[in-house]
């Protein structure tokens, strides 16, 4: 999930110099590596003729494939680096975006949702929303997903660059244009099969080279207990590695939120809205091969994100506790020579990776900025094509286009795609505000979108009408809230909840309260219209869709023991890290 | 997976990893008996790439052997 933490980098970034420098070995590696992904769609365009092979990866992905591509589509570098940096600053807090941020969510993705999105075989979120809703829905839907995409892929890019020019010392016009044109001709070879097969080899290259520092990491410090102790050493006022024992105040933990922002913003509705709407990652799980693996990607997806923390939050703790001297960003700008919080995962990775293990690990963050990006852009390119383009060519030429011009209109988007993000990028060069503007339009629609998909998906009485306008509502009330905020700072009280609330808990509020609009709209509105009869709502609406047998199948390969399992291992991991 | 495609995803992450692995296990082989004292870093004298480059020549060996397309399949 997006944050503010980019802009904070970049402008960071701006005025630090290089922190490590690769040696012929680790610029092998990562030579290597983009050899790899370009072979990759070089491959497999052989293997994409049609647009169900271009869009949707032929619908022929197991469920480890589907659900590892799942998963690696979010994890991006700025993910990586931004949660390390939160984790030195906020401590163990920064966890609740990887267990109750996104676990039960996508638990809820894989076991009720998931059966619907691919029963009625559509290509994307706002092709549910057209089955279910009509245009009016879906096009809002498509339009704001469409910009948002390739604007939020743009401003990546951009952080991205500015990281490997202080990392590495790279010209930032080399690290965009190699890395997004790799993107975009992998991606247009092979499609979304493509973007998929690479971000499975992508994720495996980012545990492996992310590994290295929680592993020498805990050596160094003598284990879970041992890092504690250097943590209440160096930090003796602060509590960093304890989950949900200081959330009951507002001024009680350095992120200023509360439990119930937690619970209730992040782990009811943004989270819920992020994994179960977003077509970025939800177009993965859509190309699996049947009912029972689309069922059981996302499940397999939320057990390998409840370990992300171990390379994500672990090194930003570790930094804590071996590194204490990191400051923030206005301070590291003032004293000369020193390092800013935002940069402790290479500052970890250059503590202890040699020849060739600096060059995997800077390979695992440029394969996490790829995956997120080829995410950006395969979704780009279904949406655009199905639901912009294709309904416009309709009206226009009043006929279907031939599967083959889909596909060359998919290439084509793609194409554009990657230059609309690398003209974005250079905007936000030019006007850094820009950053700030476009993350939080992109946060306006998450929320309302998840109010008006579920309630399309378990209540047959949402309207037409009501999809529309409770969307529309919650959209407008989304940003409402926000240039209240804006205008008038005191307003935080009234939609935080507190004067202390940080940016953060501000979100988690703001997310909640423009879907509780977008609900309450939907559902005045719904018993004010009339409704579609049932026959029109088989297979979108539970109760009117009879949900295919999994057969005659052991029980250990049922996704809902598996989602049982994992549940009970999140359950576990929040009591005893309380 | 391999469905249409005759080689499989894993496959190709287990060459890569193979090939990733020797060039780090021999670069950090070499390091050790020849230190070119280039950079410091912490523990170094646990010689962590030796045993990690091991660790991916293994992880690669085993995928790109289950993996191998020119595997004969059970009918």
């Amino acid at each position: 999930m997006p944050g503010n933490f980019h802009t904070h980098l970049v402008l960071l970034f701006a005025s630090s110099s290089s922190i490590m420098s690769l040696g012929w070995v680790d610029s092998l590696l990562i030579i290597i590596y983009f050899l790899s992904v370009l072979g990759i769609g070089y491959y497999l365009l052989r293997f994409t003729k049609t647009g169900d092979d271009f869009f949707m990866a032929g619908r022929e992905m197991t469920a480890w494939i589907a659900g590892l591509s799942f998963v690696a589509a979010n994890l991006g570098s700025l993910e990586l680096m931004g949660w390390a940096a939160s984790a030195y600053q906020y401590g163990i807090l920064a966890t609740h975006w990887y267990w109750i941020g996104a676990i039960p969510a996508m638990l809820f993705l894989g076991i009720v949702m998931m059966p619907f999105y691919y029963i009625c075989k559509t290509h994307s979120v706002p092709g549910y929303l057209k089955l279910r809703y009509g245009e009016g829905a879906s096009q809002l839907s498509a339009v704001s997903f469409g910009f948002m995409t390739v604007f939020m892929s743009g401003i990546n890019m951009y952080s991205m660059a500015i990281v490997m020019k202080v990392v590495l010392g790279w010209d930032i016009n080399f690290s965009i244009w190699v890395s997004s044109l790799t993107v975009m001709v992998y991606v247009v070879l092979g499609g979304l099969l493509s973007a998929i097969f690479n971000e499975v080899l992508q994720f495996m290259l980012i545990w492996l080279g992310a590994l290295i520092v929680p592993i020498v990491g805990m050596i160094e410090t003598g284990g879970w207990s041992g890092m504690v102790a250097r943590i209440h050493q160096n930090f003796p006022a602060g509590d960093y590695t304890h989950l949900w024992s200081t959330m009951g105040s507002f001024q009680d933990n350095p992120m200023g939120i509360h439990w119930t922002g937690i619970v209730f913003g992040l782990g009811m509705i943004i989270s819920f809205a992020y994994w179960t709407t977003d077509f970025l990652v939800v177009q993965r799980v859509l190309s699996a091969r049947d009912l029972r693996s689309a069922k059981l990607a996302p499940i397999i997806g939320a057990g390998f994100k409840m370990f992300v923390p171990l390379i994500v939050i672990l090194p930003g703790l570790l930094g804590l506790a071996v590194l204490p001297g990191l400051v923030g960003e206005n301070e590291a700008k003032l004293i000369p020579g020193a390092h800013s919080y935002n940069e402790v995962l290479p500052l970890m990775l250059a503590r202890y990776a040699g020849p060739g293990l600096l060059g995997l690990g800077v390979t695992a963050l440029i394969a996490g900025f790829m995956s997120g990006m080829a995410g950006n852009v395969s979704a780009f390119a279904t949406v655009w094509t199905y639901d912009i383009y294709k309904p416009i060519h309709l009206k226009l030429a009043k006929s279907e286009g031939t599967d083959a011009h889909y596909v060359k209109i998919g290439r084509w988007c793609t194409v554009i795609g990657v230059f609309v993000s690398i003209g974005t990028a250079y905007l936000v060069q030019q006007f850094a505000s820009i950053m700030d503007y476009v993350q939080a339009l992109f946060s306006f629609f998450i929320a309302p979108l998840f109010g008006t998909v579920i309630l399309g998906m378990l209540w047959k009485r949402a309207t037409k009408a009501a999809g529309f306008w409770g969307l529309f509502a919650g959209i407008g009330s989304s940003i409402a809230m926000w240039a209240w905020v804006k205008l008038d700072h005191s307003a935080l009280k009234y939609i935080a909840l507190s004067p202390y609330a940080k940016d953060m808990a501000e979100n988690m509020y703001r997310g909640l309260w423009s879907w509780m609009i977008c609900v309450i709209v939907t559902v005045v509105v719904s018993y004010m219209t009339k409704p579609k009869p049932e026959s029109e709502l088989v297979g979108l609406v539970r109760g009117c869709t009879e949900i295919p047998s999994e057969g005659d199948i052991p029980f250990y390969k049922r996704p809902i023991v598996w989602a049982t399992v994992i549940f009970i291992v999140f359950v576990a991991l929040n009591i005893i890290f309380w | 997976m391999v469905g249409r495609h005759k080689i499989s995803i894993w496959f190709i992450i287990g060459s890569l990893l193979l090939i990733y692995g020797v060039i780090i296990f021999s670069s950090n082989l070499y390091e050790w008996f020849f230190p070119s004292q280039t950079r410091t870093i912490v523990l170094g004298e646990l010689h962590f790439g030796v045993w990690w480059g091991a660790l991916l020549i293994i992880i690669g060996l085993i995928y790109f052997i289950v993996f191998r397309p020119w595997k004969k399949s059970v009918a």
